[in-house]
């Protein structure tokens, strides 16, 4: 099943600081898969994800820019109030459209896109959090022949966000944060 | 890169909408026009792309309707305060040394952006001598553009903006509530041309001292991207001002020595002189 990732997406909401530091750090010194990050933040904010988790990370951590092309060993977060997006091509882009469950960035919006871009090669991966938002991403990524994590909902800070990507597909696979970042550096092939 | 069949449709669905109807989204960033093309798709009733097609090439009536779903129209009165506190603080300084001015916001949809400037250049004193272009190529934006006219729960947004951008008067002063909605001024516009202009296929069309074009230029490919900004380059004069989107930069732009960074945390450039 590891044999042929090619890309990770990750979508956090309540307790994502908490529960995103138990799987970046996780990723070694030369991971060869591209990590892309929403995480639900107040539009005003200048985002402190990047420069919060570059500090803990193996990996480089950034937060996108439009266009950019992905790189593995790398981890790119959504900047705020806008959505991130993956093109056919494997490029990223920004689009501030409208939200998506109250939200900009929108979970939904880059796990689907991305889908659309690596098909079978994409885990899809969604952690803590107190809406819905992810979980139409989350069926997109395994409508298009990927694979999907969710974290174990009685581990998360807020489960409403797990208990939605559970209910959304049945082959969906629930798993504690340490089985999560233990699961993503063996698909890197480097457990 | 990918040739799964909707895909393939989507592209015919471009092409026939730029052959009907000349309005060209060939060079636009696909991940997100496919988005809202499915939801188009969805509210039309089609299941494929290819059905779409049929109804846009055969109903002129269903045109207008998805022109909604290709462009992004998703704006506020001074957006980003902190990009309008630097035009307010470092531009209009610049601007204020010439007899007449000229302002281009491209991409205008419904009109936010321009009374966001209209307002911050009567507070500093520019706006009698100033004239505003307004460019969009959607007709249905335009329309709202010149009514000036929003949503009332979406003025204390507008209003913290407008504090936040240095406001020097109460916003309350350029508009009218009534029944929900607040109407903007008449003589906000009095010196405003809005246009349909397409930074597609269309030209330069006057030569202006300051463009504002924000949350635009990522809807494009870097070819249209590249295209865009050219426009803006022959419109502007020498040391004249091009504003971007928060996200948005010029470090990859086929244009990008042309530009010299003016206020680069909040994406204002300033053309170079001679090259």
């Amino acid at each position: 099943m590891s044999a042929g990732a090619e890309a990770v997406v990750i979508g956090a909401s309540a307790g994502a600081v908490d529960a995103l530091s138990a799987v970046l750090p996780a990723l070694p010194k030369g991971y060869p898969l591209p990590v892309m990050v929403v995480v639900h933040l107040p539009p005003d904010k200048k985002s402190v994800m990047a420069e919060l988790f570059r500090g803990k990370c193996a990996v480089d951590v950034r937060e996108a820019d439009d266009k950019e092309p992905l790189t593995g060993g790398t981890v790119y977060f959504a900047p705020p109030d806008y959505h991130l997006l993956v093109e056919p091509d494997r490029r990223l882009s920004l689009s501030s459209e409208e939200q998506v469950h109250f939200s900009r960035p929108s979970v939904d919006v880059l796990f689907e896109s991305a889908a659309d871009a690596f098909g079978p090669g994409l885990v899809g991966v969604v952690l803590t959090g107190a809406n819905a938002d992810g979980a139409r991403g989350l069926r997109a990524v395994l409508a298009a022949g990927g694979t999907g994590l969710v974290q174990t909902p009685t581990t998360a800070a807020a489960a409403a966000m797990p208990l939605a990507a559970l209910a959304a597909h049945p082959a969906a696979r629930a798993l504690t944060l340490d089985q999560i970042a233990a699961h993503l550096r063996e698909l890197g092939g480097t457990s | 890169m990918s040739d799964k069949t909707e895909d393939i449709e989507l592209r015919l669905l471009l092409e026939a909408i730029h052959k009907r109807y000349h309005y060209d989204f060939r060079g636009y960033s696909v991940a997100s026009l496919k988005r809202r093309l499915t939801q188009a798709r969805e509210r039309f009733g089609c299941d494929t792309f290819s059905q779409l097609q049929d109804r846009v090439l055969h109903d002129p009536a269903v045109l207008p309707a998805l022109l909604a779903y290709l462009t992004v129209q998703v704006s506020e009165l001074f957006r980003d305060p902190a990009y309008f506190r630097a035009i307010r603080e470092q531009v209009v300084p610049h601007l204020k040394t010439y007899p007449s001015l000229k302002v281009w916001v491209a991409g205008c949809s419904a009109g936010e952006e321009v009374y966001s400037l209209a307002i911050l250049f009567r507070e500093e004193g520019l706006d009698e001598r100033t004239m505003f272009y307004g460019t969009d190529i959607n007709p249905e934006a335009l329309k709202r553009a010149e009514a000036g006219v929003y949503d009332l729960d979406r003025l204390p947004l507008f209003t913290e903006n407008h504090r936040k951008a240095g406001g020097k008067s109460s916003l309350s002063d350029y508009y009218t509530a009534a029944y929900g909605s607040a109407v903007f001024d008449k003589s906000l516009r009095r010196r405003t041309v809005f246009s349909d202009h397409s930074l597609a296929s269309d030209a330069v069309f006057a030569e202006v001292q300051l463009v504002s074009c924000r949350n635009v230029l990522i809807y494009f490919d870097r070819d249209l991207q590249d295209r865009a900004v050219g426009l803006f380059k022959d419109s502007l004069v020498r040391k004249g001002f091009l504003g971007l989107g928060a996200k948005e930069s010029l470090r990859f732009s086929a244009h990008a020595d042309a530009f010299a960074p003016f206020a680069p945390d909040e994406r204002v450039y300033q053309k170079q002189g001679d090259l």
